[in-house]
């Protein structure tokens, strides 16, 4: 199967690329690693009539520490935040997830900026970063302004990211020494998660239990009350509202909810 | 468009339809047929080509990305003598080939995981080749020829064709 | 020594490591120059009344040749049920006409230049359909209450057997009743179908088409477009899999045919997977009711299989399966009374056919299941129930209450092979460590035997073809009626022929899949080819020796009983007289020296085995890895122990896909819900561990090979082993039975479910 045809424009820059959104408006689409675009657009559920390549701009790749935060370039490879040893030592969450996506091929085309855009509900980037904090860099037309994770997700394959605006980074906090947990459920390896729990400094976040990736608020509070793993985790799916589909129904989803994020506060307590 | 690709060391000037997607390019443009297309969803893997050093699934890259791009498949493994890359000698050395359809991409994805791990056990090879699909082998015979193909050395995870990685 | 039975690598690889295989949608023959691409539009909707097919604007987009609807094919039937004891109603359109009947049923093609293209267009042509219920599942179209052929008057395609007596377990001490789901499963070769054709000006088509065997193709085209089949030259290119789904041919392949002289110019197909999803067929879905009643020492003394076959909108081979599944129902065991019943009826979903096993591991699943259940209700260990049951040990023909006649086996020595394997004592011990210990990871062991029929003759027949010359220069070529899709045949039909006549095999050609060429053939399925077009390419050998021996012994002067094959000398030579001798080179220098030859097993083989499957189960969430399979699968003699266990590991896969993962899913409307590779779980390398293999080899007296077949023995094998294994892990918590596939969430409630029971029986 075979996208609908569209224009297509190579852009260098950042600014290349909004002023070429800015051009194309609502019927552009920003075109990084393609993987979740590309895919829908071959079935069809997606028909941009022009895509900006923004896969080689060179300024929106890297890794750095700043402060207390590490800042990752929406450009970068999932493979290279997988392996990158500052990700690995200042956000090993980050760089874990990372590696959770998709299979080797994926991560060596999907960007970080392309999966926080897209806002699947079931995916481990915005799961670990939601666990983790910080923010989302954007930029438009009137410069760049900063989203908290909590408000960047904000529905079904929705975000805070305005149409003439891209995401150009994302920043979280140096969690290196802190313990971490990450579960993933699934049924084969490479799927999508069926519901996952990703919990770091007491945060905790789930994937798969809402329209958007979602924290177990209830559990951080009890855990911040000093309420036992075990206590805090069967609280996890309160709040949520997880669907029923040929994967899981909903009160399954709520079981796994509980149980991943026992284990992953579990794990992270360990380290 | 224009799009000019180096295929298998050969660099070729192209007027493509901005949609085609480089797997389409590699077969109908290109006449290099042995990159299959086994699925719609960027799950089966069947079309994995390596694009500037790195496994990709080709059916989810258009040509346009591939613009300035060195791409190798199938084809352009063996040697001008016809001398085996170590992959595909493993391959045929533990039978880890049955129908053909899966294995140009698996061959090409498995070059991809000797890269990245020289060495691997049993499981890194069967987490490495995750995104590859055989209906005919149960993938025992496949794991051990990525085991066998280890023992050749570094070769093993590398193309005939210099390829940069560009990070 | 003979080359037979050793590790030979294939011949067809080098080619498909460097070259690529060539399968149908590569090719770039001359006579497809210039071809259209065929683009189908089929049913959004699973049942409905077609109102109107409106092509106009597709017919305006860029590219567009021709569109063609029902009202275009006024010079074909009907196609018409594959079987006489089909309701002759019961026919399917070439393009829907007046009634859509599943999602994917075909309503009009769109002719394109290029094949992208036809994507577009096929989208612009607008069916307006009435929708109707739909029929999904057996439950709903035993009813009747919705027909499929109102002209039929009823679902049901046909019924089998008779109900189960009234007194069929009076006197059992025990008796036990589960109904399972054996469910419905995608072939997914990863080749899609595809096609091509072109039309000479003297009215001869050229079909390319992927399938498993092209005579039988040829044929099907024949009768559906009324053509003498000598007016068809069917090829078939290299295939990528087909497991039972590309037997024969499909009505698209026709169609393309149609469609290429209807427009005047070659035409060509090749589908997505979304297409092969919905289109290609699929297979197993029966629903069915074991019943097993017994003694508490052990032994069981009645057994009883009703189920219900899934057939979906059009009959096609699955109407059929039935018949397999009851003849094989008792399997491996001595029960002295056997009852199946079963009933093929018709749904709004994509057709059932065959799919690796077809029919038998059907079979086998509900009789493994029923008697794990057996051994779970009178507390004995599953493996000492069946050494209980087993046919023993047997070297004369066996006939079951079935009425199947088995070659020969021996169970009991399969089963101790598989459980001394596996480390069966240990394995339960470990597991009682970790009940005990009430560790997260339980471990369940699951065992299956099973006896299966290869060769069976299911319309291609017991016979099979094959053609062999020796050339003058000392090569030899091998013509053969089987179809290999990966199965080898090139590399072991050319050790079978090497091994007789002393020819390297590096100089012997086998060629297939070319009706010119091979007119006669039974193609590929069945676990056939070894032990019927093995077999003939071993006779055609025996009978070119005999042929050679007559014109040496004339040449030489010699009787020909002082005649020897000397394979040193790839001829034959006088016996007691060094030197003396001719090479079946010279005598073909002299004049062709070719035989033709049929091969007839008149019988079938049953090969058998054992396998023993290790499950780690995670109790809080229920979810299962499999981290072993151990298998004894005995299929007589092995001539290419590489190539055989490659079919061993490709079949445990599948019947282990079949088990934890794989279900085609309907929405109660009929759409489906798996029509992708995201959404189908096709197992993958990181579901599987590396399988360990034991063998044993009993040879069939049914031909000079002693070969049974092993193409879907490690399918039919493995997935009761599996299932049971899962189930075996959670025993301990109540659990007697999950339904496949046993995935997490159905494990999860099997677990909380028994564990209210046992809570609410406590109280």
């Amino acid at each position: 199967m075979i996208p609908t045809a569209f224009d297509y424009v190579k852009v260098r820059s950042v600014d290349e690329a909004l002023a070429a959104l800015a051009e194309h408006g609502e019927d552009a689409k920003l075109l990084a690693g393609g993987h979740s675009l590309l895919p829908i657009m071959k079935l069809r559920l997606a028909i941009p009539t022009v895509l900006i390549d923004i896969g080689g701009i060179p300024e929106l790749s890297y890794v750095r520490v700043e402060g207390d935060e590490v800042a990752v370039g929406a450009g970068t490879r999932l493979f290279e935040i997988e392996r990158d040893e500052v990700v690995r030592a200042e956000a090993p969450l980050l760089s874990h997830v990372a590696g959770r996506v998709g299979d080797p091929q994926v991560r060596h085309r999907a960007t970080l900026g392309g999966t926080v855009a897209h806002s699947d509900p079931a995916s481990d980037v915005p799961t670990g970063l939601l666990a983790l904090g910080g923010s989302v860099v954007v930029q438009g037309p009137a410069g760049r302004r900063s989203i908290p994770v909590t408000a960047c997700w904000t529905g079904f394959f929705e975000t805070d990211v305005a149409e003439d605006e891209m995401v150009i980074e994302v920043r979280v906090p140096r969690t290196g020494s802190s313990g971490w947990g990450y579960e993933k459920f699934t049924r084969r390896e490479n799927d999508w998660a069926i519901v996952a729990a990703a919990a770091v400094e007491g945060r905790v976040a789930l994937a798969n239990m809402a329209g958007t990736v979602v924290r177990a608020t209830a559990t951080e509070e009890a855990l911040a009350r000093g309420a036992s793993v075990a206590e805090a985790a069967a609280l996890a799916d309160q709040g949520t509202s997880p669907s029923s589909d040929m994967h899981a129904d909903a009160e399954y989803r709520r079981h796994l909810a509980r149980l991943l994020t026992r284990r992953a506060l579990e794990t992270a307590a360990a380290a | 468009m224009q799009v000019s690709i180096t295929v298998n060391g050969e660099q070729r000037t192209d007027e493509v339809e901005p949609r085609l997607l480089l797997a389409h390019y590699l077969r109908e443009v290109r006449g290099l047929r042995a990159t299959n297309i086994g699925c719609d969803s960027t799950s089966c893997g069947a079309c994995t080509v390596i694009v500037d050093g790195l496994s990709v699934k080709s059916c989810t890259v258009l040509a346009a990305q591939a613009d300035g791009a060195q791409v190798t498949t199938l084809e352009g493994l063996a040697g001008a003598d016809g001398e085996l890359h170590p992959v595909q000698a493993a391959f045929r050395a533990e039978h880890g080939l049955q129908c053909g359809f899966c294995t140009p991409g698996m061959v090409m994805a498995a070059i991809g995981v000797l890269a990245d791990n020289p060495d691997p056990t049993d499981r890194e090879v069967r987490e490495g080749l995750e995104g590859n699909l055989c209906r005919c082998t149960g993938y025992h015979n496949i794991v051990r020829a990525v085991l066998t193909a280890a023992q050749a050395g570094p070769a093993a995870g590398q193309v005939p064709q210099a390829q940069e990685v560009q990070a | 020594m003979s080359i037979l039975g050793t590790r030979v690598v294939r011949t067809e690889d080098p080619l498909f490591l460097t070259r690529g295989a060539v399968y149908t949608d590569d090719l770039t023959d001359e006579r497809l120059t210039g071809a259209l691409h065929a683009t189908f539009v089929r049913s959004q909707v699973a049942h409905g009344r077609l109102l109107s097919v409106d092509t106009a604007a597709a017919l305006e987009a860029p590219g567009v040749v021709a569109v063609v609807t029902a009202a275009d094919v006024t010079d074909l039937v009907d196609i018409p049920p594959p079987f006489p004891f089909i309701n002759a109603a019961m026919t399917r359109p070439w393009l829907a006409s007046d009634r859509v009947r599943f999602v994917g049923d075909p309503i009009a093609v769109v002719l394109t230049e290029e094949r992208y293209q036809g994507e577009d267009a096929a989208e612009m042509v607008v069916v307006d359909v009435d929708p109707l219920p739909a029929v999904v599942g057996t439950a709903a179209a035993a009813t009747d209450e919705v027909l499929l052929f109102p002209e039929a008057g009823t679902n049901l395609l046909a019924a089998f057997g008779e109900p189960v007596p009234e007194d069929f377990f009076d006197g059992c001490e025990v008796v036990v009743t589960q109904a399972l789901v054996n469910q419905r499963v995608a072939p997914v070769p990863l080749e899609s179908r595809a096609a091509a054709a072109a039309w000479d000006p003297d009215g001869r088509v050229t079909v390319w088409c992927t399938n498993q065997g092209a005579q039988q193709a040829r044929g099907q085209l024949g009768d559906w477009l009324e053509m003498d089949p000598d007016l068809i030259h069917l090829i078939t290119p290299d295939v990528g899999g087909g497991f039972g789904a590309k037997i024969g041919a499909d009505p698209e392949y026709a169609f393309i045919a149609w469609l290429a002289r209807h427009v005047g110019r070659p035409v060509r197909w090749a589908e997505s997977r979304s297409e092969n999803m919905i289109g290609m067929l699929h297979g197993r879905a029966q629903d069915q009711v074991v019943t097993i009643g017994g003694r508490r020492d052990g032994t069981v003394e009645a057994y009883s299989l009703v189920f219900d076959q899934d057939c979906g909108a059009y009959p096609r081979i699955g109407a059929v399966l039935p018949t397999l599944t009851m003849l094989m129902a008792p399997g491996v065991y001595a029960f002295p009374k056997v009852h199946a019943q079963g009933r093929a009826l018709a749904t709004t979903t994509t057709s059932i056919g065959a799919y690796r096993g077809a029919g038998r591991p059907e079979a086998t699943a509900a009789v493994e299941r029923a008697v794990d259940l057996f051994a779970a209700e009178i507390g004995m260990d599953p493996a000492e129930v069946r050494r209980k049951n087993l046919v023993p040990a047997f070297s004369a023909p066996h006939t079951t209450p079935m009425g199947a006649t088995y070659d020969n086996g021996d169970y009991t020595a399969a089963l101790d092979k598989a459980l001394e394997a596996a480390g069966y004592d240990e394995l339960r011990a470990e597991q009682a460590r970790r009940r005990e210990a009430g560790d997260v990871r339980q471990l369940g062991i699951g065992l299956s035997v099973y006896v299966e029929i290869t060769g069976a003759d299911n319309g291609a027949g017991t016979k099979e073809a094959a053609e062999l010359e020796v050339h003058a220069d000392g090569t030899a070529t091998v013509l053969t009626g089987t179809s290999p899709h990966g199965q080898g045949h090139a590399t072991a039909w050319a050790m079978i022929a090497s091994d007789q006549l002393g020819i390297p095999m590096e100089k012997i050609t086998v060629l297939h899949g070319d009706t010119d060429l091979v007119p006669q053939g039974g193609g590929t399925m069945g676990s056939r080819s070894l032990q019927q077009g093995g077999a003939a390419v071993h006779q055609a050998a025996d009978e070119l020796i005999e042929e050679a021996r007559r014109r040496a012994a004339e040449r030489l002067e010699v009787d020909p009983t002082d005649l020897v094959v000397d394979l040193g000398l790839a001829g034959l030579a006088v016996r007691g007289t060094p030197g003396a001798g001719v090479s079946f080179a010279e005598l073909a220098a002299e004049e062709r020296l070719l035989v033709n030859t049929v091969f007839n097993a008149d019988a079938p083989t049953f090969p058998f085995g054992a396998h023993v499957a290790v499950v780690e189960l995670d109790v809080e969430s229920g979810k299962a890895q499999v981290v072993r399979v151990v298998t004894v699968d005995d299929a007589g003699t092995v001539i290419n122990p590489l190539i055989a266990e490659g079919q061993r590991h490709g079949g445990i896969a599948q019947g282990v896909a079949q088990a934890l993962l794989e279900e085609v899913l309907y929405d109660e409307d009929g759409n489906p819900t798996t029509s992708t590779l995201a959404d189908y779980p096709f197992v993958s390398a990181t579901e599987l561990p590396s399988f360990e293999l034991v063998e044993m080899a009993t040879p069939t007296p049914m031909n000079p090979l002693g070969a049974k077949g092993i193409g879907e023995a490690g399918t039919i094998g493995s997935t009761p082993a599996v299932q049971n294994a899962v189930i075996d892990a959670a025993a301990h918590l109540g659990v007697r039975h999950v339904d496949m596939p046993v995935t997490p969430m159905r494990v999860w409630r099997a677990i909380q479910q028994a564990g209210s029971h046992a809570q609410q029986e406590g109280n």
